[in-house]
């Protein structure tokens, strides 16, 4: 049994760290604008069954990688208008938009839940049948998608973009249009994550209608993950990035663990959501600790400043 | 340099919280006024500044800046013209961002944004300089997160922000309610050098009627939503607190008015 849990390890690795790129698409929206994108959940379907569609179509598997992007860029362009022109809330909007996604993306795989893709036939990118290659690719996406994000928050609309999600009162006051940036950061998150859903595709040979359910749940864990245990360390934006794909391959590394060690795969998704519960649960716990803490200080203070 | 014509601002209309924040305000502005305003809670103070700011539409009214209608000018597009630190030390600056990149987004305030750097590297040195010039010692913190800064500190930062690009208006809306009285002190000594150096028309909203009396050159006083007093010059030189007072009850209508209603 523990044998065969070594010989998965790369594979797994594999499967994090394409989970991991998705997972940079969720920190630009969840931790940079501070919004809970739900659009992911569909995006991620849509990248690989575009990615799917085009290639077995004979399109060139690098335009097909784009027209991936571009997919998830329009889906969470969607969403973005939900949120900023219908004044709808974040992740109502983005539930929204996975829903109308699920429609869309059976009108992209024609009718099917499931399209197969063959690395036979087919030039692709990654695949499971060689794993070395699949690492390497994984992790040479891994390393230019860090550098050109890198770069961009180093920008000026970078810059508003990450101002407009700590502060929309100083960014507004700073002259930002609050609904650009955001709608900047949603459109090229769900690029990001139809990108790494057009990774899984040809990794697993086929996409399915049902590859991306969970799939914020999946990124959140890879976020929070990388987080906890490289938050204090880490300071740097790119290396941030960095340990959010880590977080991803721990992520698959545990869940093979669990499942290794004998959890019916049924019930899968229960443990990921309590994971990501608990998780998130910390900071705040560690949070109305301290603050108790605070608020005696404060009251202390309060007669001075009064006086 | 502004005006502000008749302007009506209700909040909740139609409920049972209906709140009339502005009846018809009219205040004009000349170039290089410094105007210090007071008026008891729920006067209509901050709504007026947030009125010029674009935070709410007008309901009524007009407001010109410059010659210019800026009425329905969309918030982030008035904020070319405009500086403003906030009474809460914590809305001025973006507390995960540090002091220099901060400042190159206020630099950045009256121009458009593109795909250059964040913050250049010969900024740096200048925003260095600048923020050696607060004599807090904090130019040795440049790259230091704001949010680690304490709130004087902060409001310091925020009134370099709101006068990095000189504006047309600086808007101040208590800004020192919120800290100590060294640190307050301080910060008000910043502002009126920095008001004087770019002799900046200015509106400072206080519950201090000293630091009101002090500064500036022109003083109104606020009153249900409307101006109900407007001192200037050797006038307002002349003034003091129990001046201050017996104008509050004469202008809105005997009513019984103590320092507690002004400085509350
Ligand atoms: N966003 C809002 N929604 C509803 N009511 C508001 C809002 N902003 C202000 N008000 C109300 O409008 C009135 C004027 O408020 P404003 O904040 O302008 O008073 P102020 O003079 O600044 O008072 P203070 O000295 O307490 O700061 C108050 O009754 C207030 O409750
Ligand atoms: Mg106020």
């Amino acid at each position: 049994m523990f044998e065969a849990f070594i010989d998965s390890q790369p594979g797994s690795i594999a499967l994090g760290i394409i989970w991991g790129i998705m997972a940079i698409g969720v920190y630009i929206t969840y931790k940079v604008l501070d919004i809970a994108d739900l659009t992911v959940d569909g995006s991620f379907s849509t990248g690989g069954a575009v990615l799917v569609v085009c290639v077995t179509s004979g399109m060139n598997i690098w335009l097909a990688m784009l027209l991936a992007f571009i997919s998830g860029c329009l889906a969470g362009l969607v969403t973005a208008i939900f949120h900023t022109k219908f004044g709808i809330p974040a992740i109502l909007a983005g539930i929204l938009t996975q829903l109308a996604l699920y429609s869309i993306n059976l009108r992209i795989l024609g009718g099917m839940a499931n399209l197969p893709i063959s690395f036979r036939k087919y030039n692709l990118l990654l695949t499971l049948s060689d794993i070395p290659k699949s690492l390497i690719m994984g992790g040479i996406f891994t390393v230019a998608l860090i550098a050109i994000l890198y770069w961009f928050f180093g920008t000026e609309i970078g810059h508003s973009l990450r101002a407009t999600g700590c502060n929309q009162t100083m960014s507004r006051a700073n002259g930002v249009n609050t609904n650009v940036a955001k709608t900047i950061g949603i459109v090229l998150s769900n690029g990001i994550v139809a990108l790494s859903g057009a990774l899984l595709a040809q990794y697993n040979g086929y996409a399915d209608i049902n590859m991306g359910r969970g799939a914020i749940v999946i990124g959140l864990a890879a976020v929070i993950i990388g987080e906890v245990v490289f938050g204090k360390i880490f300071r740097n934006f790119a290396l941030k990035l960095l340990s959010v794909v880590i977080g991803g391959v721990a992520y698959y590394f545990f869940i093979n663990l669990v499942l290794t060690l004998g959890l019916p795969a049924n019930d899968l998704k229960l443990l990921q959501a309590v994971i990501v519960a608990v998780f998130l649960g910390i900071p705040y716990w560690k949070n109305s600790i301290t603050k108790g803490k605070h608020k005696i200080k404060k009251e202390n203070k309060g007669g001075v400043i009064n006086a | 340099m502004l005006e502000i014509k008749d302007v009506y601002k209700v909040f909740n209309a139609g409920t049972v919280n209906e709140k009339i924040a502005l009846s018809g305000l009219n205040l004009t502005l000349a170039d290089g006024d410094f105007v210090t305003v007071i008026g008891g809670n729920g006067a209509g103070k901050s709504t007026m500044l947030n009125m010029i700011s674009g935070v709410y539409p007008c309901d009524e009214g007009q407001i010109v800046l410059d010659g210019k209608d800026i009425t329905s000018m969309k918030e982030h597009r008035r904020a070319k013209y405009l500086g403003r630190v906030f009474q809460d030390p914590m809305m001025g600056t973006a507390a995960t961002m540090s002091i220099e990149e901060n400042l190159a987004m206020a630099y950045r305030r009256t121009r458009h944004r593109g795909l250059a750097w964040g913050v250049s590297r010969p900024e740096k040195s200048t925003y260095k300089e600048l923020v050696a010039s607060l004599g807090l010692g904090l130019e040795n913190r440049m790259t230091t997160k704001v949010g680690l800064l304490s709130g004087g500190q902060r409001q310091a930062i925020t009134l370099l922000m709101a006068t990095i690009q000189k504006p047309k208006m600086l808007l101040l809306d208590e800004h020192t309610a919120a800290l100590d009285p060294k640190t307050a002190a301080k910060v008000l000594e910043i502002t009126d050098e920095i008001v004087k150096n770019d002799s900046l028309t200015t509106m400072m909203i206080t519950h201090n009627m000293k630091d009101a009396l002090r500064l500036g050159n022109r003083l109104v006083m606020m009153h249900e939503g409307r101006i109900i007093f407007d001192v200037s010059g050797e006038e307002k030189a002349k003034l003091d607190v129990p001046d201050l007072l017996k104008m509050f009850e004469k202008a809105s209508g005997g009513e019984f008015a103590n320092d507690r209603m002004l400085l509350a």
